[in-house]
Order: structure tokens, then C-alpha cells, then sequence
């Protein structure tokens, strides 16, 4: 296990995963840039926008790994703070169309004209402000898992009755977003942006700054995140995980550290949503589909639950062989597929790709350094 | 003005002088404690005190409460009727729940050996260790070194100092129990409850328990033991409880108690 030891705050694995992050975010900009349209090598910026894509979604995939590998909560509904992070993103977005519209109306978006609605309803206000805009990013993924958290975590509901409640919660917000009069614009969502913060969205240069932001924002979550399990918080943490009632008897409020996690991953998976709405173009109520937010758990379960690394690396592999499967004759079986790979993994490879290399790992390091004793000398405890 | 001014009975509500000095010298104070569970009488009635610095062996049939009283003592489970009280009277333990309870002072084992099995030992011991218990400055936590002094002791005196770097999930059944023992030290409790501490032990572990008890009852903690190895009891060498369908049936020397004609009826068998 690779919990033996205190490990630094980026083991082997971690560095490797910043590393390979960081030539990438160099890479595919200067590959779209620099090199020749018709060369092998050649990134076109479509690509750049699907890696983009996928860099949010291991995001995502980090923030469930948090919650899930580390506390034991299996959030069925995380895709709800995806998307409201999107929404938050998108309202920004629309507010900056302006008259670029098909109606022209300088502050309504097209949507509202449509509904003939007269003004801007009051939850609109302060969008067409980037630094608002971002905090609510934050604070809207926040303050319902906050609330939503107090009282499931308060109330001692765990395991597969706090997934179903999760599951409920996006399922719930599905449909209210769904609705024309909520005001988010209905079933189409939010969509045709024109700029971010002044500069074209569909432009080369922006989509490849946004993939950057997404590889920066993939890399701080991760060491946000490794931050935190390796703290003493982390190892309450784990110790709630598997063991709650002891964790009650010693004196921590199980619930409060609950909590804390939970709402810290409800705001990584914000930042993830808002990344991702620029680089897909648009935010509608199906990110709010409970099978989003299954689908984050087979990522999860791919790559290694509670390893994080695993997390990222679980949600581009099987990101990956969507768009590859899903864009050939095979299209109509990706499902079919998707559940046939948990059901695979969980059969054979119960810890994930990342989880079972450690495993193997482990196994010859002790195996090389220590052949009859299997307790390891002594070693410094820091 | 048709109202009567009537005085508050002040002196009735006052418990007797004889039942109060019990109370206020008394760490831990229990009196007619009543448990139901879907009609089935866990706890009937049940009193008695555990004074500051006492080690307590208490004995009896299966079902006969052993583990409820510890449950409500611990906040796990709310009486129907009664008083817990702790630390003199001055705490109404039925008011708090498990974390208040254990942050006051009470630190509980559990029957089956409940240890942080994800975590090494020295961390087992970290995370008990008496200190800062919420969550965000816990975050940014780092250890002291008469924290490490302490743990360092702690694992001298439960004899897992060669284990530090184990897992806890790897120790033996024995070594699990010994973990669990010292998390409860390195919690500093006034009270310990310990539930069956020797189960599936061999008898020179069973021996070095009972030393290990004594010494930390010797270092000035409260110490209430609920088993049934009646070896382990007679090692121990305190005052015995046995109890029986949810109260006390009898009290004593453990000679005095295994005399007793009901408890060799209930319990010891003839």
C-alpha cells in the first residue's frame, strides 16, 4: 500500500503525472502552432478544444476521487456541481453576447426576448461581471453541497442511501433547469458565445489558452488535493472511511470533516464545469443527467479509486475511447461498452488500473529489499 | 388578582444528602438507568458509581447489558429513563452525543478490535492522540514533539514499538487489541471502557493485558472492564459487578461475587 510510508507531497507517480501534464500544455500549443497543417505532428485546434475537454473532465474525475476514494462517499449526483459551475460560466457568457444576438437586445439574451420576458431576472445580475462570474463558480457548487451535505451528513445518511439522495439531488435539477420559466434558458441551454473577457471563444489563440487553463487548473487540483489526504485532516479523513463509529468515539466530528471535503470537491468540480462550457460551446440541462454522473464513477473506477492520479488518468482513457467508438460504426454499442468495462473492471481489476500497479509495485519492492521479513526496518517517520 | 403564587418546591427536587455525596464524588454516577428496545429490557433500572481512579470489572450473562450500559454511557444510545452523570454530577452525559462525550474525558474499546486498518500504527496512534479535533486547522496540523514523546511512550507501554511502520490491518488479533488500548491512552481519557479486551487471546497475552490494564489504572485513569474470562478477572484484582437482565445482581471481591447463589445460578453455572 502506498499509505505505509509518510509520502512526500508528490510521490514518484505524481511527479510523473505533473510532468507528463506540463509537456503536454507546452506541446500541443507550440504542435498547433508552429507546425505545418498537412504535417503528421500537427495539432488541429479542434483536438486542442477535445483535449481541452478531457483535461476538465479529469478534473472532475479528481474531485470524485477526493470524496469517493478518500471519505467513501459515492456521489452519485457530482455532475450537478459540473454544471452548476457550467451554468455559472455560461450566464458570463451570454451576458457578453450583448447585442450580437438575434434579437439585438443589449441586455436580455435571445432566450428572454423569445420568452417575452420585459427584464433581467434578478439572478442574472452581476454576470456580465467576470470576477462575479467566477466566484459564483465556486459558490454556487458550494453552498449546495454545503446545505446539502449539512443535512445528509448531519443525519448520518451514508452509503447506498446517501448515493441515491445525491442521485435525487441532480435528478431534481434536471428538471428544474429543463423548465423555460426557471430562466437558464430551458432545454437549449446556454449557447452561441461570442467572447470570453474580450477575446473571440472561437478563436485559435483562446481555445488554446483555455486548454492551458485546463491543464494548470488539472495540475493544481491534484496537488490541492495530495495536499489534503496527506494532511492530518486527509488521514481523519480515511479514517472516517473505514471507520466512522471509532472516528466518533475519538473525538472528531465525523460530519463536519464530511463536510469540508465534500464542499471542497462540489467547487473543484465548479472549476471543471466552467472550463468546460467555453471549450464545448454550450451548457444545457443534460449535464445534470444522472448517467453524467455514473459515467464519472466508471472513470473513477478505471483509473483507481483513492490514488487521484488514477482519477485523471481514468477520465481521459475512457473519455478517449468514447470519442473514438462513438464516432465510428461501433456508435450505437457505447453503452453497452461503457457497462461492460465497469462490470470488467470491478470484476477483475477492483482497484484500477493505478491501484493495481501500485499493488504490483509494492509487492516486488518487498519482495527485492526485504525477502523474510515482511515488517519493514524501522524508517523515519517523516 | 385570582392568582396563587405557588412556591417552587425547591427542596423536594434536591436528591437526597446521601445520594448527592455519592454524586458529587463519583467520576461516573448512574442511577435507575432503563433501556427498552422494541419491549426487550436492555438496561432495567440499573445504578451504580465508578469513583475517580477505580478499575471495575464487570461480568454477566449474554444479554445481560453489558454492552447497552456502555452505549449509553458513551452517548451511542438514550436512555428511556434515568441519570448518567460524570465528572461529579456537573455532566449529564444523556444530553450529549459520542464526540462531546468522548472529547469530555470517556474513551471507549469496542468488542470486536476497531483500528484504523488503512493506517499505520504510529498514525492509529496520531489521529487518537489528545489534541486538536476540528477539521480545518487540522489541515495545516503538524506534529509536536511532545507529541512524538508521548507516542513514543504509548507504544513503550502497549509494546508495539517495533510495529510503528505496520499497517493496522496487518497486526495480529492480539496486537489489534493492544493498538486499540493505547489509541484509548493517547486519547487521555478520565474514564476507559473496555469492552472484552482479552477475547481470542492466548493466555500470555491475556496475562500482559491484565498488567497493562493495571498499569494504566495505576497512572490515575478510571478503568470499567466488561469480561467474561474469569482468569483475566482474578488478574485484574478489583472490585467485580456482575449484572443480569439489565441490573445489578451483584457486587464485591470477586470471591464475594462468585459465592453469590444467584450469580452461580444466572451465570457461573453449578
Amino acid at each position: 500500500m502506498s499509505m505505509t510510508r509518510q509520502p512526500a507531497l508528490l510521490g514518484t507517480s505524481g511527479l510523473i503525472f505533473l510532468a507528463v501534464l506540463f509537456v503536454a500544455a507546452v506541446l500541443v500549443p507550440v504542435l498547433n502552432l508552429y507546425a505545418a497543417p498537412d504535417s503528421a505532428v500537427h495539432v488541429p485546434t479542434y483536438v486542442v478544444s477535445l483535449l481541452g475537454k478531457y483535461l476538465t473532465y479529469a478534473l472532475l474525475a479528481l474531485s470524485v476521487d477526493l470524496i469517493w476514494g478518500y471519505v467513501g462517499i459515492l456521489s452519485l449526483g457530482q455532475g450537478a456541481f459540473f454544471a452548476l459551475g457550467g451554468y455559472a460560466m455560461g450566464m458570463y457568457l451570454m451576458r457578453q453576447i450583448g447585442t450580437r444576438g438575434v434579437y439585438g437586445d443589449p441586455v436580455l439574451p435571445d432566450f428572454m426576448v423569445f420568452l417575452n420576458w420585459k427584464e433581467l431576472p434578478w439572478f442574472w445580475y452581476g454576470f456580465d461581471m467576470f470576477p462575479f462570474a467566477a466566484l459564483m463558480v465556486l459558490l454556487a457548487p458550494g453552498l449546495l453541497a454545503l446545505v446539502f451535505g449539512w443535512f445528509a451528513f448531519r443525519s448520518r445518511v451514508t452509503g447506498v442511501y446517501l448515493s441515491i439522495i445525491t442521485q435525487a439531488m441532480t435528478f431534481a435539477l434536471l428538471l428544474a433547469f429543463f423548465r423555460n420559466d426557471m430562466g437558464f434558458g430551458g432545454n437549449n441551454g446556454l449557447t452561441d458565445f461570442k467572447d470570453i473577457l474580450g477575446f473571440n471563444i472561437q478563436a485559435d489563440g483562446t481555445r488554446l489558452t483555455l486548454f492551458v487553463l485546463s491543464a494548470l487548473a488539472l495540475g493544481l487540483g491534484y496537488i490541492l488535493c495530495r495536499f489534503l489526504v496527506r494532511s492530518h485532516f486527509g488521514k481523519v479523513l480515511v479514517a472516517v472511511r473505514d471507520a466512522e463509529t471509532r472516528v466518533r468515539f475519538t473525538g472528531y466530528r465525523a460530519e463536519n470533516y464530511k463536510l469540508v471535503a465534500f464542499v471542497v470537491s462540489a467547487m473543484l468540480a465548479g472549476i471543471a464545469g466552467a472550463l468546460y462550457v467555453p471549450q464545448v460551446g454550450i451548457i444545457n440541462p443534460s449535464e445534470f443527467s444522472p448517467a453524467n454522473s455514473i459515467e464519472i464513477i466508471v472513470w473513477v473506477a478505471v483509473g483507481g479509486r483513492g490514488t487521484l492520479v488514477g482519477a485523471a488518468l481514468g477520465a481521459v482513457l475512457v473519455n478517449y475511447a468514447k470519442t473514438y467508438f462513438t464516432s465510428g460504426m461501433l456508435a450505437p454499442y457505447w453503452l453497452f461498452m461503457l457497462g461492460g468495462l465497469f462490470v470488467a473492471v470491478t470484476l477483475f481489476l477492483p482497484k484500477g488500473i493505478v491501484g493495481t500497479y501500485y499493488d504490483w509495485r509494492e509487492k516486488r519492492r518487498q519482495h527485492d529489499d526485504i525477502p523474510d521479513e515482511p515488517l519493514a526496518t524501522p524508517r523515519p517517520a517523516e | 388578582m385570582t392568582d396563587i403564587a405557588i412556591p417552587e418546591p425547591t427542596t423536594a427536587a434536591e436528591p437526597a444528602p446521601a445520594a448527592k455525596k455519592e454524586l458529587t464524588e463519583a467520576l461516573l454516577y448512574l442511577d435507575a438507568v432503563t433501556v427498552t428496545f422494541d419491549g426487550f429490557r436492555a438496561l432495567n433500572a440499573l445504578s451504580f458509581t465508578v469513583d475517580p481512579g477505580e478499575m471495575r470489572a464487570v461480568i454477566g450473562p449474554n444479554g445481560a447489558g453489558k454492552t447497552t450500559m456502555m452505549d449509553v454511557i458513551t452517548g451511542k444510545t438514550r436512555p428511556d429513563r434515568g441519570d448518567v452523570f460524570f465528572n461529579g454530577g456537573t455532566t449529564d452525559l444523556t444530553k450529549l452525543d459520542e464526540t462531546q462525550i468522548a472529547t469530555l474525558g470517556i474513551g471507549r474499546k469496542f468488542q470486536k478490535p476497531t483500528v484504523f486498518e488503512n493506517h499505520t500504527v504510529l498514525d492509529n496512534l496520531r489521529l487518537a492522540l489528545k489534541g486538536q479535533r476540528r477539521a480545518l486547522p487540522n489541515i495545516f496540523h503538524r506534529e509536536s514533539a511532545a507529541a512524538r514523546e508521548r507516542i513514543d511512550e504509548i507504544f513503550e507501554t502497549i509494546r508495539l514499538t517495533e510495529h510503528r511502520d505496520r499497517l493496522g490491518g496487518a497486526l495480529s488479533h492480539g496486537q489489534k487489541q493492544w493498538l486499540e488500548i493505547g489509541m484509548l491512552l493517547a486519547q487521555d481519557p478520565k474514564l476507559l471502557l473496555v469492552d472484552e479486551p482479552v477475547a481470542g487471546m492466548t493466555d500470555a497475552e491475556t496475562a500482559q493485558t491484565a498488567e497493562l490494564l493495571r498499569e494504566i489504572n495505576a497512572n490515575g485513569h478510571s478503568v470499567v472492564v466488561v469480561e467474561h474470562d474469569m482468569t483475566f478477572v482474578r488478574d485484574l484484582g478489583v472490585r467485580v459487578m456482575c449484572l443480569h437482565e439489565g441490573s445489578v445482581l451483584a457486587e464485591g471481591t470477586l470471591d464475594q461475587v462468585s459465592a453469590n447463589e444467584r450469580v452461580i445460578e444466572v451465570y457461573l453455572g453449578r
